[in-house]
C-alpha cells in the first residue's frame, strides 16, 4: 500500500510512520505547514508547526529513509480553522479547533490530495483504534484522541490509518527511544497550536478588539459588571469573571448572548444541564436507529456520561443520565457505544446548539 | 536514478576527487613559514593561477571564499561599504529582482540596517536585463554605490550581456558585480574581457567540492571585508585557507572550462530533446526564459543545461513529488529555508502570475546526463502531469 504519513515533528507521528514502514508499506512523509508565521520558535510544549518541528519531522523521515515533503496549507488552515475559531467565539460559542482541523485539513484537504496523487491511505499518530471501519478509543485512556476524530465520516475513515491505537503513550516513547529518534523525549503538545503562548483570551482580544457588554446575574436580573468581550468567557467558566455578585457563593457563566453582548452568570444549581440539543450530526458509520442509548463526551478529555439520544428538529436531543456543568454551545457532543473489551466505539458527533 | 538537478549541485569530477584526496593527507597551513606551510601555500597559489587562467583574471584578482553565498555577500556589502565610505551620497544599490537570494537578501539587509536604498531593475519577459534599463536606473550614477546583475539566472537559465552592462555602469562611474555561479563552465566567462569589477563563482556547480568558491575582484576595486582576522586574501577575506578545497575548486574550474564547448553542445542537444519531448507529451507545457536557440553577443542566450517549464493546472511541488517517487530528481527552483514551496520570485519578476510561478519545474542537465535520463522523463511526464492536475483540482 502507498501511504502518506502526516508528520508533525512529534513523537507520535514519528512512531506511526515507523510502524507503517515496518509493516512493509511504501511510505512518504509530509509535514503540514499550517502557521502563517513559521519562523516562530517553539515555546515550551505548545504548537506543532514551527520550523523546528518541520526539522524534527524531516530528521525522522531521513532516518526511516522515506521521502519527505512540506505541504503549505497555511492559507486553508487560517481560513477553515483559525478564522472559524475566532468567528465561533465571536458568536458566543466554544469551538474545538483540533476537531475542525481533522475535519477540514487532515482528513479533507490532505486526504483528498493524497488520494489524487495516488496514495491509498493517510497515516497519523492519533491515539485511537480503527479496524473494520470502526473507530474506537485508544488502549491508553489518558491519551485517547478519539474525541477529536469523532467528526470523521465513513469515507474519510476508509482511507485513514491510526497505528498507535493499541499502544500506550509510554510504549510509543520507548519505541522512539529504541529507534534513536531525537523526538523520543519531546514534550507532548497541548493547547492550541496557533496560540503558542497559551493565552486564548489575549489572542481573541487581538483579533476581535474590545467589545464591551454587561455581566448579568441570572437570579436578580441585575447588571453586576462589565466585560471587554464575550469571547473571554465560556459557558461553565467559574474563574476570572471579575464581578462581585453580593454573596460568597461561586458564580458560573450560564450563557452568552452575542448580539447584546450579554454574559449571564449564576450559581452552581443553575449551571447544570440535563438536556443537550445539537445541530446536524455526522456518523462514523451507518446512521443508528434513534432513539438509542449511548454515552456522550462533551469536551476533549471530558468524562463520558450515559444518555438517551433522539432526533429533534434535524439535530439531536441528548438526555443526560447525570446533570453536567459547563456544556457550551459550539462544543462537540461525541457519542460512544461502550465496549470495555475492544474500546468504546465512536458512533458520531454533533455540535451543541443549546443546553438546558 | 535520473539526476536532473545539476544546477543545485553536480557530481564531483574524478580528477577533482583524486587531487583533493592527495592534498587532504598533507599537513600545512598556507600562512606558515616552514616547509610544510610553503608546500601548502604553493598548492594554493598554483590553484589560484589555474583558476585565474581559466576565467581570464589575474591571480591577484582571485579571492577564495566559502562559496557563492559568501562571495555575493562580500561583493554587495563590501563594495557598498567601501564606496559609501569614500562618498556618503553613494547609498543606492541598483539590482535585478531576479537575483539569487544571496544577493537579494544582502541588499535587503543593507536597506533595513544600513541606510541603503535600492532601485530594482526591470526584467525582460525572457529574464534578461537590458543595458538601456540599467542606464536609466543608474541616472548620473553619482548616488549609486554598486550595481549587481547575474550572468545567468539560476532558475530559468537566461544569460544577460554582462560586458554591455559593465560598460553601461562604467560610463557613469559605477562598479558592477555579477553572480556567475551558473554561468562558469556553461557559457564563456572571461573576467577581464567582461569588464565587471567583481564576479561570484563556486565550485560545486562545476564538479568541484561544496564550501569552496571565489570572488574575482579587480585590483582597483575597494571592498570592505566581512571577515576580519589574519589578513589572508588581500586582507579582504581572513581565515586559514582550505587548501584541499581550493585545489579541488581549481581543478574543477580548469577542467570544466577547458571542456565547456564540447560539453555545452552535448548537454544542449539533450536539453533540446527533453524540452521538445515534454512539450510533445504535454502540449500546453510552456518553456520559461529565453528560447532554446537564443543567442547573445556571439554566445548562448540560455544556459545549455537549463529546461524550465510550467505545467498549467499542476502544482510544482506535486510534480516534483510524483517524479521523485519514479526516481527522477529535479527542482521547483525555489524553496525557502522552511522547505515550503513558494512561487518563484524569478518567475514573478519576469511577469508570470502566481499560478504559473507555482506550476513550474526546473530540469537541469550536466556532465553526467545521458539520453537515458531524457527518456526516463519522457516515459512518465504525461501521466505525472495528468495526476498532478487531478490533485490540483482538489485544492482551492
Amino acid at each position: 500500500m502507498r501511504v502518506l504519513a502526516a508528520m508533525s515533528g512529534g513523537v507520535d507521528s514519528a512512531v506511526a510512520a515507523a510502524l507503517a514502514v515496518d509493516a512493509g508499506h511504501d511510505v512518504t512523509g509530509v509535514h503540514l505547514a499550517l502557521s502563517q508565521n513559521r519562523q516562530t520558535l517553539r515555546s515550551g510544549s505548545r504548537g506543532c508547526c514551527s520550523v523546528e518541528d518541520s526539522h524534527d519531522a524531516r530528521r525522522v523521515a531521513d532516518e526511516l529513509g522515506i521521502p519527505f515533503y512540506v505541504w503549505d496549507l497555511a492559507d486553508r488552515f487560517t481560513e477553515d480553522v483559525v478564522d472559524d475559531f475566532v468567528a465561533e467565539y465571536a458568536a458566543g460559542r466554544t469551538p474545538n479547533p483540533c476537531l475542525r482541523c481533522n475535519e477540514k485539513i487532515k482528513f479533507s484537504a490532505v486526504l483528498d490530495r493524497a488520494l489524487s496523487l495516488g496514495f491509498d491511505a493517510v497515516v497519523t499518530g492519533h491515539h485511537a483504534r480503527l479496524a473494520g471501519g470502526e473507530l474506537r478509543r485508544s488502549v491508553d485512556s489518558a491519551k485517547d484522541q478519539s474525541y477529536v476524530l469523532g467528526v470523521l465520516t465513513p469515507e474519510q475513515l476508509a482511507a485513514a490509518w491510526f497505528p498507535l491505537g493499541g499502544t500506550t503513550k509510554d510504549r510509543v516513547r520507548e519505541i522512539a527511544a529504541e529507534r534513536g529518534f531525537a523526538v523520543a523525549t519531546k514534550p507532548d503538545s497541548h493547547d492550541i497550536c496557533f496560540i503558542p503562548d497559551g493565552d486564548t483570551r489575549g489572542f481573541l482580544a487581538r483579533r476581535l478588539g474590545s467589545l464591551p457588554g454587561p455581566v448579568v446575574d441570572a437570579t436578580t436580573g441585575a447588571t453586576v459588571g462589565e466585560h471587554d468581550g464575550t469571547y473571554g468567557f465560556t459557558v461553565g467558566q467559574r474563574k476570572g469573571l471579575g464581578v462581585s455578585a453580593g454573596d460568597s457563593r461561586p458564580r458560573y457563566v450560564l450563557g452568552i448572548e452575542p448580539v447584546s453582548r450579554t454574559v449571564t452568570i449564576g450559581t452552581a444549581d443553575l449551571a447544570v444541564v440535563d438536556e443537550v440539543r445539537t445541530g446536524v450530526p455526522t456518523w462514523t458509520g451507518a446512521a443508528p436507529a434513534l432513539p438509542a442509548r449511548f454515552e456522550v463526551q462533551l469536551r476533549a478529555h471530558g468524562t463520558p456520561v450515559a444518555c438517551e439520544v433522539s432526533a429533534a428538529d434535524g439535530g439531536l436531543r441528548i438526555a443526560l443520565a447525570e446533570a453536567q456543568r459547563g456544556v457550551a454551545p459550539g462544543q462537540s457532543a461525541v457519542l460512544y457505544e461502550p465496549d470495555a473489551v475492544r474500546g468504546d466505539r465512536v458512533v458520531g458527533q454533533a455540535a451543541v446548539a443549546d443546553a438546558r | 536514478m535520473t539526476y536532473l538537478d545539476h544546477a543545485a549541485t553536480t557530481p564531483m569530477l574524478p580528477e577533482v576527487l583524486a587531487a583533493m584526496t592527495e592534498q587532504l593527507g598533507r599537513v600545512g597551513n598556507a600562512s606558515s613559514l616552514h616547509a610544510s606551510g610553503r608546500a601548502a601555500r604553493r598548492a594554493a597559489e598554483q590553484s589560484r593561477e589555474r583558476l585565474a587562467d581559466a576565467l581570464g583574471a589575474r591571480p591577484s584578482e582571485v579571492l577564495f571564499t566559502g562559496g557563492g553565498t559568501e562571495s555575493d555577500n562580500l561583493a554587495v556589502k563590501g563594495l557598498f561599504w567601501a564606496r559609501r565610505g569614500a562618498d556618503t551620497q553613494r547609498r543606492r544599490l541598483v539590482v535585478s529582482p531576479a537575483e539569487h537570494h544571496a544577493v537579494l537578501d544582502s541588499v535587503e539587509w543593507l536597506v533595513k540596517h544600513d541606510g541603503a536604498e535600492v532601485t530594482w531593475l526591470p526584467v525582460e519577459p525572457s529574464g534578461r536585463i537590458l543595458p538601456e534599463a540599467l542606464a536609466e536606473a543608474l541616472g548620473d550614477g553619482r548616488d549609486v554605490a554598486v550595481a549587481s546583475v547575474m550572468w545567468a539566472n539560476n532558475e530559468i537559465g537566461t544569460v544577460s550581456d554582462i560586458a554591455a552592462l559593465a560598460a553601461t555602469a562604467h560610463a557613469v562611474g559605477v562598479p558592477l558585480h555579477t553572480d556567475a555561479v551558473q554561468a562558469v563552465g556553461q557559457v564563456p566567462v572571461d573576467f577581464a574581457a567582461s569588464g565587471v569589477d567583481a564576479l561570484t563563482m563556486t565550485g560545486h556547480k562545476l564538479g568541484g567540492p561544496m564550501g569552496a568558491g571565489a570572488l574575482l575582484l579587480r585590483r582597483d576595486a575597494e571592498c570592505t571585508p566581512l571577515l576580519h582576522g589574519g589578513g589572508q586574501e588581500r586582507d579582504v577575506r581572513s581565515g586559514t585557507l582550505d587548501v584541499a578545497a581550493i585545489v579541488g575548486l581549481a581543478v574543477a574550474t580548469g577542467t570544466t572550462v577547458s571542456r565547456r564547448e564540447q560539453r555545452a553542445e552535448q548537454v544542449g542537444a539533450l536539453r533540446d530533446r527533453l524540452v521538445q519531448g515534454v512539450t510533445a507529451e504535454v502540449p500546453d507545457a510552456r518553456l520559461n526564459g529565453a528560447p532554446l536557440d537564443d543567442e547573445l553577443a556571439g554566445g548562448p542566450g540560455r544556459l545549455p543545461g537549463n529546461a524550465h517549464l510550467s505545467f498549467p493546472g499542476a502544482e510544482g511541488d506535486a510534480l516534483l513529488m510524483l517524479l521523485d517517487a519514479r526516481g527522477i530528481e529535479c527542482s521547483t527552483g525555489s524553496a525557502c529555508s522552511a522547505g515550503v514551496a513558494r512561487p518563484s520570485h524569478v518567475l514573478l519578476a519576469v511577469g508570470a502570475d502566481g499560478e504559473r510561478a507555482r506550476s513550474s519545474l526546473r530540469f537541469s542537465l550536466g556532465h553526467t546526463s545521458t539520453d537515458a535520463d531524457v527518456d526516463a522523463v519522457l516515459d512518465v511526464i504525461g501521466p505525472v502531469v495528468e495526476r498532478a492536475r487531478r490533485a490540483g483540482l482538489g485544492r482551492r
